[in-house]
């Protein structure tokens, strides 16, 4: 058995036979021609014929696949009319050098200045420009299109795939990806995480023939890919991915199934995310909306504060993904114990008792205002809910109340479009849901920090391992809080939801139910498992 | 001469399919049309080069005109800039 290590980018495990795939070596000669003229015309010849496959491609794939993967083939067509390329090509030729001389030398000269770039996605389009050089390639040597073709399901291992090549691929023929070169953003990726099969990118592999029909474990939860494994380690892979086929089919029949126990009682299961791709995996994951957007994403990993315009547009990408879903945005979360240097917080000796979230928010004003004109503005893209953490009195509300209708009022004047949006605020201090009463007429609707709200009741700092075995997440103390927060919040008539780790616990999805909580929000990848709580209960 | 500064709104920045666009939209015009972002610049006629200002998410980009047609090139592409990036 050999092994080798990938990075995994999509989970899963498949078993099958390996189909290698290596594209027909094309020979290219600096080899000048004599009739420089007749080279030139036979060079954009079949940049035409190109762009005519290339419609073709389009119109099949939108036929197969959906607009969405279709596009590729016309951004190829548009990148074939680039005037630098055509001149840097047609340059080649005048210096006398054979078109496919020439077209090789334009496509490395371009995917080279992609691949030198910073950033991710145009770092992938490199593989672009190569692909459309080896489509005018081909057509110049008369070889036919790249095709992957095999009569059983097989595990498909390649230097790379062109999204030309993964695009035409027969789905129901495929068990995994393995590539030797691709990242997370490639088309590779891409296409496994929509069809939902394991791959592995960035395997050092050599491709030498005799991998062909060879048998294989493509493993995209340890990251592994076995090859000729032996019997013992192949029969457990088995056991493994059986697992796994059951628990994903046991879940996708979750999906479009409301959250309703036996007796017809309903509770609503959002997701909580971190940034905006999030909210890919939470409408994948059938989520009824978003209960906790975390907005420290904007602030972290940056030297300055983030504008009012990125914060708007990053708001309103997850407004729209939603359409027309709840997104409940949770307002600057931060203190000494993040790292953002700019803030220029003071250390402290106690950091989650400091000066932090709605704490520095009400002193620090303008960051506050900031981050509320960008939410109001995206709050005319979709249906919005605000809330604003660590809060311990009335008064810290009838504060944010006050900026909250001076930024609307502002906006209004300068002529925005501004949404209407919900205020809630998180109970997760154990002052907060003493007094949830008082706090309920403040507010329309509650969301329970369970992470805060725990650490704060019981005095235990959640980052001491040492303290892990007296971390009680069902401490009565917690409970009879949560409890005390949901029935006051129903008796002044507003909605009350769980935010923290304990909304994902099952083993209280029916204490919740009992106590009539409105809304869990969990990972997007507990969605489904929580679904299937509440529907195994009477 | 026009011009008119933007703030890109798109999560992925000006990606493959918008620049694509984008040139298509310029090359309805006559005028030479130049898009500048970060201390770069690029002709928003050419594709790639457009594409290799790696342009991203909350970027300010300065878009400059200048020909016969400026006027209504103006007007186009700051409304494509608004509906598409």
């Amino acid at each position: 058995m050999e092994r080798y290590i990938g990075k995994s980018v999509m989970r899963g495990i498949a078993i099958g036979r390996i189909y290698l795939y290596k594209k027909v070596d094309v020979q290219v000669t600096d080899q000048k021609v004599p009739d420089v003229e007749a080279e030139r015309e036979r060079f954009f010849a079949a940049v035409e014929q190109a762009k005519a496959q290339l419609t073709r491609l389009y119109d099949e794939a939108l036929q197969n696949v959906g607009e969405e993967h279709a596009a590729i083939f016309d951004v190829h067509k548009m990148l074939l009319e680039d005037e630098d390329y055509l001149e840097t090509a047609a340059g080649e030729i005048e210096n006398g050098y054979n078109a496919v001389y020439a077209v090789d030398q334009a496509g490395t000269q371009f995917a080279e200045l992609f691949a030198a770039m910073d950033d991710e996605y145009m770092r992938g389009r490199a593989a672009d420009i190569r692909d459309i050089s080896r489509r005018v390639i081909r057509i110049l040597l008369d070889l036919p299109d790249e095709e992957i073709s095999s009569d059983e399901p097989v595990v498909l291992v390649a230097e790379d795939l062109t999204p030309s090549e993964t695009v035409k691929l027969d789905k129901k023929k495929i068990l995994g990806f393995v590539t030797v070169k691709g990242s997370a953003n490639s088309h590779t990726a891409i296409l496994a995480r929509s069809m939902n099969l394991p791959a592995l990118v960035n395997v050092d592999i050599s491709l030498s023939d005799a991998l062909h029909g060879q048998t294989c474990v493509v493993d995209g939860f340890e990251g592994e890919f076995l090859v000729e494994p032996e019997e013992e380690i192949l029969s457990e892979k088995v056991v493994r991915k059986n697992q796994w086929v059951a628990d994903l089919e046991a879940l996708e029949k979750l999906k479009g199934q409301d959250n309703i126990t036996k007796s017809g009682k309903r509770i609503d299961i959002f997701a909580n995310i971190g940034n905006v791709e999030d909210a890919e995996a939470a409408c994948a994951a059938d989520a009824g909306g978003i209960g906790l957007f975390r907005s420290e994403f904007l602030y972290l990993g940056r030297e300055t504060f983030p504008s009012e315009e990125e914060q708007y547009a990053a708001y309103r990408a997850v407004l729209e993904k939603m359409e027309g879903k709840k997104v409940v945005i949770r307002t600057l979360d931060i203190g000494a114990d993040k790292k953002v240097d700019y803030f220029g917080l003071e250390p402290e000796e106690n950091p989650a008792l400091g000066y932090r979230a709605i704490r520095i928010c009400l002193d620090r004003e303008e960051i506050f205002i900031t981050q509320l004109r960008a939410l109001y503005r995206a709050a005319a893209h979709g249906k919005l809910a605000i809330m604003f953490p660590m809060i311990i009195s009335a008064d810290e509300i009838k504060r944010i109340k006050q900026i909250v209708e001076m930024v609307r009022e502002e906006l209004v004047k300068e002529g925005k479009s501004v949404g209407e949006a919900e205020l809630g605020i998180m109970i997760e201090t154990p002052a907060a849901a003493v007094i949830s009463d008082k706090l309920a007429e403040e507010v329309d609707f509650f969301s329970i920090g369970t992470n805060d709200l725990t650490q704060y009741t019981l005095a235990v700092d959640r980052q001491n391992q040492k303290l892990d075995g007296i971390c009680d997440t069902h401490h009565e103390a917690l409970l009879r809080l949560i409890e005390m927060t949901v029935k006051n919040a129903h008796e002044a008539g507003i909605w009350v939801g769980i935010c923290g780790e304990l909304g994902a616990d099952t083993e209280l999805t029916e204490w919740f139910l009992k106590i009539g909580v409105d809304e869990l929000s969990v990972a997007a990848s507990a969605v489904l498992k929580v679904r299937g709580a509440v529907r195994a209960l009477p | 001469m026009r011009d008119f500064t933007y703030v890109i709104k798109d999560p992925v920045g000006l990606h493959a399919r918008p620049a694509g666009l984008l040139v298509k939209k310029a090359g309805e015009f006559t005028s030479r049309i130049t898009i500048e972002s970060g201390g770069k610049s690029a002709e928003a006629k050419k594709l790639i080069m457009l594409m290799g200002l790696g342009i991203k998410q909350g970027a300010e980009v300065v878009c400059r005109i200048e020909g016969e047609d400026e006027d209504a090139a103006h007007e186009a592409l700051a409304k494509f800039f608004e509906e598409n990036l």
